[in-house]
């Protein structure tokens, strides 16, 4: 059933971004930037756990679950280090991906050139 | 030739036809079914991966830590790229979609340099994601902090 609910959550996230690209003509990185920013500001509303807790990773893999992990990162660490949380926060929560992201396509990089178009 | 021309015309014409409204309905579509389908496979981790019971944080980062390696093997292999035209936002959107994005031209610029032309042109969307995300979330961090 989870599957399931990840499948409609997922694709529902998705289809929001394709009506973006073809209804604004808006450029792929722009609907990313907009998608992180959205995830953040539902995730400090309080508004993306109830999608997450519905969704899984529905709701977590589209990179609106990216910003709300920024969201809950930095929230969660106001509260147990206080101010200068705020600084800290969102970007702790952030580094496993980002990390990720830089290893990978460095070791890809290294590994496989570019295929002709 | 001169039929060749024809054809083509009244190829155009069928073209023009066929496609007026169906493309983004279609283009919903495909977006929903590829990115539901990224997401199963998401949830399918996550409930593997439940089993070792290592919390739920850690849960969250090993799946997106998978869906970043497949994507980047998978963009390596040129095949993301593929996907992409044909699923549209449904393999953009998704964690995935962000890790071609650093990739694909990391690949494509490690010619100009390991500095300035691979390791640069990695954050050329990564860049901006990860600056707007940061402000929005100080931003999420003030509110929070002062308004509770």
């Amino acid at each position: 059933m989870d599957l399931v609910k990840a499948f409609l959550v997922g694709g529902a996230i998705c289809v929001i971004g394709q009506i973006l690209i073809d209804k604004t003509k808006l450029m792929s990185g722009r609907i990313l930037v907009m998608f992180v920013c959205i995830g953040c500001i539902l995730g400090g509303l309080g508004w993306y756990a109830p999608i997450e807790e519905f969704g899984g990773a529905g709701a977590t893999v589209p990179l609106t679950g990216f910003g709300y992990n920024l969201a809950k990162g930095v929230m969660e660490e106001v509260d147990s280090v206080g101010f200068w949380g705020i600084f800290t926060g969102g970007m702790k929560a952030a580094a496993g991906g980002i990390t990720a992201a830089v290893v990978f396509a460095f070791l890809t990089a290294l590994v496989c050139n570019p295929k002709e178009k | 030739m001169e039929e060749t021309t024809q054809a083509k015309q009244i190829y155009d014409k069928m073209v023009k036809e066929a496609s007026p409204d169906s493309p983004i309905v279609l283009n919903c579509i495909k977006a929903f079914v590829s990115g539901g389908f990224i997401c199963t496979i998401g949830q399918l981790l996550r409930n593997y991966i439940e089993t070792f019971s290592l919390g739920e944080d850690t849960t969250s980062l090993i799946v997106c830590v998978i869906l970043i390696l497949a994507s980047a093997i998978l963009t390596g292999l040129g095949l993301y790229g593929k996907l992409g035209k044909y699923c549209g936002a449904g393999t953009i959107v998704p964690i995935t979609g962000f890790a071609n994005s650093v990739v694909s031209p990391a690949i494509e610029f490690k010619k100009e340099g390991f500095v300035f032309g691979m390791a640069a042109k990695m954050f050329l969307i990564a860049g901006p994601v990860i600056v707007y995300g940061t402000l929005t979330s100080i931003i999420v961090g003030l509110i929070y902090y002062f308004v509770g």
